[in-house]
């Protein structure tokens, strides 16, 4: 799967550009994180790559292609096959998620007959060795057990056991740790990573954790905005972020390294507070480096060490922390 | 304070023991604690009892006249309590006991028909709007909001005045008052269903849409049309009554039925009161009791009370 771009503009009352121009290719095997704040477009994006937007009200342009198909051309029937079988998505909220009236087991057997026609029984014994596979002790008894009685942990191993159960080639997850507790994150995370290498999917790790991302991720997309600022492969982003935000993103995380007392230095403002991209840089108002160039004239997203970057005044390749204030 | 803290460790042992509850089992053992609740259980399982029973329970046949009130019938004079009747007669020398335990079977089938027909158009109406959306739920929903705007009571003379007659008249009338009720109950809880998270994510496993509105949208959206019929029932009854009492039921005088007893008895409050006086405390008690029941029904299914 190469060549994946979504470009599209979300109309409401007044036309709002919820994500813009964003582009990225997921290989299989490998994982791609979306980082960034609340109401920077990651789900949006998601969702727009799993047709799952309102047809009225939003509107969609640019291409998805998935092995050479463009997704935003199919007719709803053949997006319906494509989902599950081939795109998977696990969900923010476990419970939610999860349909509270019928039991576990059927909510992965359902997706099994549909998608791989296999009759009740084999779809049966499938979801329990699904559920095996992610990690759910007893899966034979848990198959016939609600939602409600499943741990908030044993829910996203449920979810993650559906999004699975066909195999999808690509497999979207949307923050599928922000509802777990931390021990549960790290076992979710390492369940993910592990599916990933042994299957073979592409995954899109949507997140604004950038603990999740330093786990997991081979290259890491930040948006603000709407728009990437900044693409870089996991160690070089972590080791030396370029964009302004990224660095303001990875300064405002406790380290544990970190002297003691050393105070963490929160982004200024927040999201809202953003001139348009086309009209400069939308973190501007929030920017510590900001120039008066990055106020008048829109930054590129263009190749930079590896990466890629739009930014007037990049952080310097000076110490983390230096050059920021 | 201790008994609170008692009766919590209780429940955690209850919770332990069982493993976590479903939500039915938890709503029954709710409502076992709630005296308003067990009220109104008993006298609705009472009254169904009584009036599947009513036939056998009878002491005398309800139907017919008996010589032995009729002798003592005057314009001025119904027998009372006698050897054999215990409520005595009514104005024609029936056994007004017998008739007023066989009007609890015909005004259960009446209710209860009445509430099935309606609930079934009402839910197949709300249904098809919550589901399709667009058009066909404005059509269907302006359709309910015109049978809404009329008054309820009203609604179902008319109709029970267009067709003159039978048992069916005042069913079919008091059922399609209730159609609307149901239809905007459920077509809001589908809706509520459809922009829930597990529905977006049914459509991201790309299950068919008749699949997710049977299987994921349509059993999350019955709890409060259950409550609704629950209550519908109450209303049902008291309707079936006024429409008999009003004359616009059954042209079949002699069918013992609350409403009709009691507008039969109208003319004769001075000479035997007792004739209006139970079938009107049976209308009322039977009402309180399905509406006490379908109250605390919706309290114990709010998943907002659960603990």
């Amino acid at each position: 799967m190469r060549d994946l771009s979504v470009v599209f503009t979300r109309k409401g009352t007044r036309p709002f550009t919820a994500v813009d121009g964003v582009s990225f290719d997921v290989e299989p095997g490998r994982t791609v994180g979306l980082v960034g704040e609340s109401g920077s477009g990651k789900s949006v994006t998601a969702l727009a790559i799993m047709g799952l937007l309102p047809k009225r009200g939003a509107e969609v342009t640019g291409e998805v292609l998935f092995e050479d198909t463009d997704l935003l051309h199919l007719s709803d029937k053949q997006l319906r096959d494509r989902r599950g079988r081939d795109l998977g998505m696990v969900f923010q909220d476990p419970l939610s998620s999860l349909n509270p009236v019928i039991p576990i087991g059927l909510q992965i057997t359902e997706v099994l007959q549909r998608h791989r026609k296999m009759d009740r029984k084999q779809a049966r014994v499938e979801a329990a060795d699904l559920l095996d596979r992610v990690g759910i002790p007893d899966p034979n008894r848990r198959l016939s057990e609600y939602p409600h009685q499943l741990s908030g942990g044993m829910r996203q191993r449920a979810l993650i056991a559906i999004a699975l159960a066909c195999r999808p080639r690509l497999l979207i997850a949307d923050e599928p740790t922000t509802a777990l507790d931390v021990t549960i994150q790290a076992q979710i995370l390492a369940l993910l990573s592990e599916l990933v290498r042994d299957t073979g999917t592409a995954l899109i790790m949507i997140t604004h954790d950038l603990g999740v991302v330093a786990g997991l991720c081979d290259e890491v997309n930040v948006m603000y905005g709407g728009r990437v600022v900044e693409r870089a492969q996991r160690h070089a982003l972590f080791a030396s972020a370029r964009h302004p935000y990224t660095h303001g993103l990875l300064a405002s995380i406790p380290r544990l390294d970190a002297p003691r007392g050393e105070k963490l230095l929160p982004i200024k403002g927040s999201v809202a507070d953003n001139i348009p991209w086309s009209q400069g840089c939308a973190f501007a108002p929030r920017c510590p480096n900001a120039l008066g160039l990055c106020r008048e004239e829109t930054p590129q997203l263009e190749a930079d060490e590896g990466g890629m970057l739009r930014c007037h005044n990049p952080v310097g390749l000076v110490a983390a922390g230096e050059g920021v204030r | 304070m201790t008994s609170m803290l008692r009766r919590k460790a209780e429940r955690i042992d209850d919770l332990a023991e069982s493993g976590g509850t479903s939500l039915a089992v938890d709503a029954v053992k709710r409502m076992a604690r709630n005296p308003v609740a067990v009220v109104g259980a008993v006298i609705t399982v009472l009254f169904v009892l009584l009036a599947i029973f009513a036939p056998f329970l009878a002491p005398k046949n309800p139907y017919i006249p008996y010589d032995e009130l009729r002798a003592n019938l005057r314009p001025d004079f119904i027998p009372g309590s006698m050897e054999g009747f215990v409520m005595g007669s009514d104005h024609r020398g029936y056994d007004f006991f017998s008739r007023l335990l066989v009007g609890a079977q015909q005004t259960l089938v009446v209710g209860v028909v009445a509430t099935i027909i309606g609930a079934t158009i009402g839910m197949v109406i709300g249904g098809l709007a919550g589901a399709l959306g667009g058009w066909v739920d404005t059509v269907l929903m302006r359709f309910t909001d015109i049978l809404l705007a009329i008054p309820s009571l009203l609604l179902a003379i008319s109709i029970a005045a267009l067709f003159q007659g039978t048992q069916w008249t005042v069913i079919i009338a008091v059922a399609v008052v209730s159609v609307p009720v149901f239809a905007r109950l459920l077509r809001g809880a589908m809706l509520s269903q459809r922009s829930s998270d597990h529905v977006l994510a049914a459509t991201a496993l790309g299950v068919k849409r008749s699949t997710i509105v049977f299987r994921h949208m349509l059993p999350n959206s019955l709890g409060p049309v259950v409550v609704q019929a629950t209550l519908t029932l109450a209303t049902s009854i008291i309707d079936v009554a006024a429409l008999s009492f009003l004359g616009l039921g059954d042209n079949d005088t002699s069918r013992a039925e609350w409403g009709l007893m009691l507008a039969q008895a109208q003319n004769l409050l001075d000479v035997k009161p007792s004739l209006a006086f139970y079938p009107a405390i049976a209308i009322i008690v039977v009402a309180l009791g399905f509406t006490l029941l379908g109250e605390s029904l919706r309290e114990a299914l709010d998943p907002k009370n659960r603990r």
